[in-house]
């Protein structure tokens, strides 16, 4: 059954802006700000340097060169293959979650340049049902790996996600099995991976092909981790550091490369690709 | 189940009168017939069409037969390995060398505790970073040595700790399904009990996935969902229904390829005859990933794995 509508949130625009608020309040230091900054200031706040949430289209105009972006992505949206009902059906999940974010999925698969390097990236928007994989991520995923091999490009992926999508059971489960499969395809293409993880990289998505990259970099203020600090207390109520799950915590454990400020990211790109390809 | 105590009562009455029979001399052979028909009945009363709430409560049930009774039923000379080479030894998932009737294989195998000294001992099977690590070793030597691997999956999930953490567990998980999506040797998987999201897909990657009929397999434990989505753990009948884990129904979906079946009332009931029917099973699948050349057996495995999932296709203009 398809439970997508309207056709118009399908292929992003990122000319096309949507919020029409002029001011926000910074949730960290409380000061009002003028949401055009912020906004040019790649969602950090001015006042005190508070990372917000980057939207999918936000994050892809922030690390690529301007007007490189060609939206790849597959033209598939989620079916409800389980009927899954909580307190809300599940179709009605996805379209609220369309209708937030303008997008037809979780993930946004797009052609761009970097620094003048081509790649095939994927990235994760978590307001849409909190970044979760489920079959359409897994699937997008795959197929920008299948891309970056049949245009031999590195693959980037930016993660930012909760976890597995539960509202599709098993199906998102082996989501983890699909996405780390197809990373081998690229591993023997001899093609770089180049994984990013964002606030927050858990569950099903760090536990699988978020933490398979050749390099991993975290940005700063990322969320790194399996299971989240309320499963762990109430599972074994056991005390936890308050760096738990940092990106602090990930590079000081080895799970991570680098961490990187948000400012310095597409720069940062730039010069790990340029070890593997050359700029056109 | 309250019910299965009534079974329990008339199955012990059933065995008093036998004794009674036959120390005592006294003709009780109508009534015991009687009582066993009326057992038989019950049974099936019982248990011919479980909800998936009683199969969840079965697949946790702690009478349960575990890994290492089927182990000693199902294959012989399990000749254990110890340890990741790295940070410690997981006794919440065994692996070593067996063999299935001749033929030496590599299992891997999640083990729950009997009592609260060796739950303790075991993390109530729950997996951590360690054991992950050392099943990924023990399938480099099946790959070395072209040892078939079978898994043995029961478990509630990974084991969520700081010490987890610290070990990066989640990448250790991810590690591993890279590992079995591409080992060079025929793999089989089995769910005999719990089958806990992450933590079991970790060494559940394989050729052949199996469950049995009162096997659990879900992307996360039906309290954890109905915390999550219903706000209420609770509501965990209703996240249980949802969540369509139980194998029969996982088997309507396509994303398992045999339920084993279990005795009436669940694999505890009879861990002999369960141990046949797993053996059985584990012999059939054996021989006929065996007889599969491997690179179309690994062609096999890809595509099965890069199909996953069902979504909708827009037509894109």
């Amino acid at each position: 059954m398809a439970i997508f509508k309207d056709r118009h949130y399908f292929r992003v625009n990122l000319e096309k802006k949507t919020d029409e608020s002029l001011w926000m309040k910074c949730k960290s230091c409380g000061e009002l700000v003028f949401k055009r900054r912020v906004r040019e200031n790649n969602n950090i706040c001015p006042h005190c340097g508070e990372y917000f949430f980057l939207t999918a289209q936000e994050r892809i105009e922030s690390l690529i060169d301007k007007g490189s972006f060609t939206d790849i992505s597959k033209p598939i949206v989620a079916s409800d293959p389980l009927l899954f009902q909580d307190t809300k059906p599940y179709p009605q999940r996805i379209e609220e979650a369309q209708e937030k974010t303008a997008l037809a999925s979780a993930i946004i698969i797009g052609s761009v340049t970097i620094v003048g390097i081509p790649v095939v990236m994927g990235v994760m928007d978590f307001r849409f049902i909190g970044g979760s994989m489920g079959a359409v991520m897994g699937e997008q995923i795959c197929h920008g790996m299948e891309e970056a091999i049949r245009r031999r490009q590195p693959f980037i992926l930016v993660s930012s996600s909760g976890g597995a999508r539960i509202q599709e059971g098993l199906f998102s489960l082996l989501q983890m099995a699909k996405t780390a499969a197809v990373r081998g395809r690229l591993a023997e293409e001899h093609l770089p991976f180049i994984s990013i993880m964002t606030y927050p990289t858990t569950g099903g998505v760090q536990a699988s092909i978020a933490s398979l990259g050749d390099i991993i970099i975290a940005e700063k203020g990322a969320m790194i981790g399996f299971a989240g600090r309320r499963v762990i207390q109430n599972t074994i109520a056991e005390e936890l550091p308050s760096n738990y799950q940092t990106d602090a915590f990930a590079l000081e454990h080895g799970f991570i490369d680098r961490v990187v400020n948000r400012e310095d990211l597409r720069e940062e790109l730039g010069k790990v690709l340029g070890f593997f390809v050359e700029a056109q | 189940m309250s019910d299965e105590r009534t079974l329990d009562l008339l199955e012990a009455k059933i065995k008093e009168l036998r004794e009674l029979d036959k120390t005592d001399g006294i003709n009780l052979s109508t009534e015991i017939a009687r009582l066993e028909k009326k057992l038989e009945a019950l049974r099936e009363e019982l248990y011919a069409n479980l909800s998936d709430w009683e199969r969840v409560k079965i697949a946790r049930h702690p009478k349960r037969p575990y890994s290492l009774d089927y182990i000693r039923e199902v294959f012989t000379d399990f000749y254990e390995l110890h340890g990741d080479r790295l940070a410690g030894d997981d006794r919440a998932l065994l692996v070593g060398l067996a063999r299935l009737d001749d033929r030496p294989v590599v299992l891997l195998a999640q083990q729950k505790g009997r009592s609260t000294q060796e739950n303790k001992e075991r993390y109530f099977g729950m997996t951590r970073p360690q054991g992950y690590r050392k099943a990924r070793r023990a399938m480099s030597l099946a790959e070395r040595f072209s040892f078939p691997v079978i898994s043995l999956i029961d478990t509630p999930g990974a084991y969520p700790g700081l010490e987890s953490e610290e070990l990066n567990i989640g990448g250790a998980i991810a590690e591993n399904l890279l590992a079995m999506a591409n080992l060079r040797v025929p793999t089989i998987a089995v769910v005999i009990g719990e089958g806990g999201s992450g933590g079991a897909l970790a060494i559940g990657v394989a050729d052949r996935v199996l469950m049995l009929e009162n096997a659990i397999y879900s992307v996360i434990s039906p309290e954890g969902a109905a915390t999550i989505l219903w706000k209420e753990k609770e509501r965990m009948k209703e996240a249980t229904a949802a969540l369509k884990l139980t194998a029969p129904r996982l088997l309507d979906l396509k994303v398992v390829d045999e339920v084993i079946p279990e005795p009436l009332g669940g694999a505890h009931k009879d861990s002999h005859k369960t141990a046949s029917s797993l053996k059985e099973s584990l012999l059939r699948h054996l021989a006929e990933v065996s007889d599969i050349p491997l690179k179309k057996l690994l062609a096999a495995r890809y595509q099965r794995y890069r199909s996953l999932g069902r979504y909708s296709t827009l037509n894109d203009q």
